[in-house]
């Protein structure tokens, strides 16, 4: 059933601290609108609980890419389209390229934003594991002051945060890799447009020579939150690329890992696969020429 | 109390102003308000495409748009691909290579088109794919549709 127009209510600030003061004054009753690409499809459904909106489309401080030294910062409505678009990001960042264009279609990357991928919450979202495999952190703002934390820290459960009422996520930053790196980004789904992942693998490994230095591994879909995989990651720091054992990380990424049945994929699906995309991955730091 | 906005854009070219709610869907303003029904319904849910339009010079899908961000953008449907009367190149393409058969998936088809060939003037196959992937056809079996759209970006890709 259709949502009823006349129950639903839209406020449009310009500023953020208006923004922020609203939401303070009332703390729950406004739920913020961006791109729209997930709200939209509920509210077209009529399965939409919020009745009032805030359009954060118009803050300005919510947009644009800051270039710096050691760490880009993207503001939480820059769009699907803005990160491919963005040579620092291809330079730096190339799986967020990749899970950028690996999200929807083009008209969802267009108008679908990166802080409405963190918010929303999806544990098959496609940017999340992207972003705990370069070490990203979100900013969260209120009328209190703004405050940054680890993203590997802001998923808490099953659509869960650590985003108060009053809070908005403002920015995302990066730290820029340095030295020699190596990157990997895996979505697997039912096709390659349009399709919500069935299991997704992000990696971010620096080099030191032939020896995997660090290493940080994201994965989507296959646990209630976006997750990083602490207990394959320490297994595989510290080793030799021609050395690599590839089946020792296959069973510990089993343990990393809690994937669920659902109607895109079985758990025992989810398991092989992410074990095969993990084992994809290892095969080819191990041709990495250094 | 119906909360209703002040709905002012400009659409294929033209400025236009309404009343209507702001989470009105943009795709329901430009049928049902404007009259515009070249741009089509299939899902309803960002899935098809059939709703495409061109915001700001961008396809977006207009049932996922709510018409308070639509405020101020300029809109481009179907009906404003054939200007002047007379078809676009990419118009004249779909009839030529029968790239149309129901049709229902038509104007949605030919606004991601012309959004690629404006971003890119000479795709290849797959960047062609990749442009329409929002774009479902349940009759053609795509490979028309893909030829179409080569054929317009040879030609404008031409000296
Ligand atoms: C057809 C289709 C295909 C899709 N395919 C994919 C896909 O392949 N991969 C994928 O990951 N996603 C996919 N999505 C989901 C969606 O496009 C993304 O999650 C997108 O990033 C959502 O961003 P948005 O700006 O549109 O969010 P909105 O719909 O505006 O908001 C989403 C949620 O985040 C909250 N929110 C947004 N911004 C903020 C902020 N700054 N601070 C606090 N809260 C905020 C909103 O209140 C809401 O709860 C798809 C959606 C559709 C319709
Ligand atoms: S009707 Fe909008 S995408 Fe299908
Ligand atoms: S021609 Fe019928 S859906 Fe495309």
């Amino acid at each position: 059933m259709r949502s009823f127009l006349p129950d639903f209510q839209v406020r449009v600030p310009a500023t953020l601290p208006e923004a922020l003061d609203l939401l303070a004054a009332e703390p729950g009753a406004w739920t913020p609108l961006a791109g729209g690409t997930d709200l939209m499809v509920l509210f077209n459904a009529g399965r939409l609980q919020a009745r009032r909106f805030l359009d954060l489309s118009r803050l300005f401080e919510l947009r644009g890419v800051q270039d710096e030294p050691g760490r880009l910062t993207l503001g939480a409505l820059t769009t699907f389209s803005e990160l491919r678009e963005q040579r620092v990001v291809h330079q730096c960042f190339p799986n967020l390229v990749k899970s950028a264009r690996a999200t929807g279609a083009l008209a969802i990357q267009n108008r679908g934003t990166l802080g409405g991928n963190i918010v929303n919450a999806s544990p098959a979202a496609d940017t999340p594991p992207a972003l705990l495999a370069y070490g990203a952190e979100v900013e969260l703002t209120s009328p209190a002051g703004a405050r940054w934390i680890p993203y590997a820290d802001f998923h808490q459960g099953y659509k869960r945060m650590d985003l108060g009422p009053a809070e908005l996520l403002t920015r995302i930053r990066l730290p820029k890799p340095e030295g020699m790196g190596y990157h990997f980004y895996r979505k697997v789904g039912t096709r390659q447009a349009q399709a919500i992942s069935k299991v997704c693998l992000a990696a971010y490994a620096r080099l030191e020579g032939r020896v995997l230095a660090d290493l940080r591994i994201g994965l989507g879909a296959v646990a209630p939150v976006p997750a990083r995989a602490t207990g394959t990651e320490a297994l595989l720091r510290g080793r030799a690329l021609d050395a690599l054992p590839f089946e020792a990380a296959r069973d510990a990424l089993q343990a990393d890992i809690a994937p669920i049945d659902d109607i895109r994929a079985s758990a025992h699906f989810r398991r092989v696969v992410a074990g095969n995309v993990l084992v994809q991955m290892l095969k080819e730091l191990a041709a990495v020429r250094a | 109390m119906p909360e209703t906005f002040r709905l002012d854009f400009t659409v294929n070219g033209q400025a236009r102003s309404l009343d209507t709610h702001p989470m009105a869907r943009l795709l329901d303003v430009l049928r049902e308000g404007l009259g515009l029904t070249g741009t089509k319904e299939g899902c309803g849910e960002g899935e098809c495409g059939a709703c495409s339009v061109l915001l700001d010079g961008r396809v977006v899908n207009s049932c996922l748009i709510p018409a308070v961000q639509a405020q101020g953008a300029e809109v481009v449907t179907v009906e404003g691909l054939a200007a002047g009367g007379g078809l676009s190149p990419m118009q004249d393409a779909f009839l030529a290579h029968n790239a149309a058969q129901c049709g229902f998936c038509t104007p949605g088809m030919l606004i991601a088109a012309e959004d690629l060939v404006r971003r890119c003037p000479a795709p290849d196959k797959e960047q062609v794919r990749e442009g329409l992937a929002g774009n479902l056809c349940r009759c053609t079996g795509y490979s028309k549709i893909v030829d179409a759209v080569q054929a317009v970006a040879r030609k404008e890709g031409q000296p």
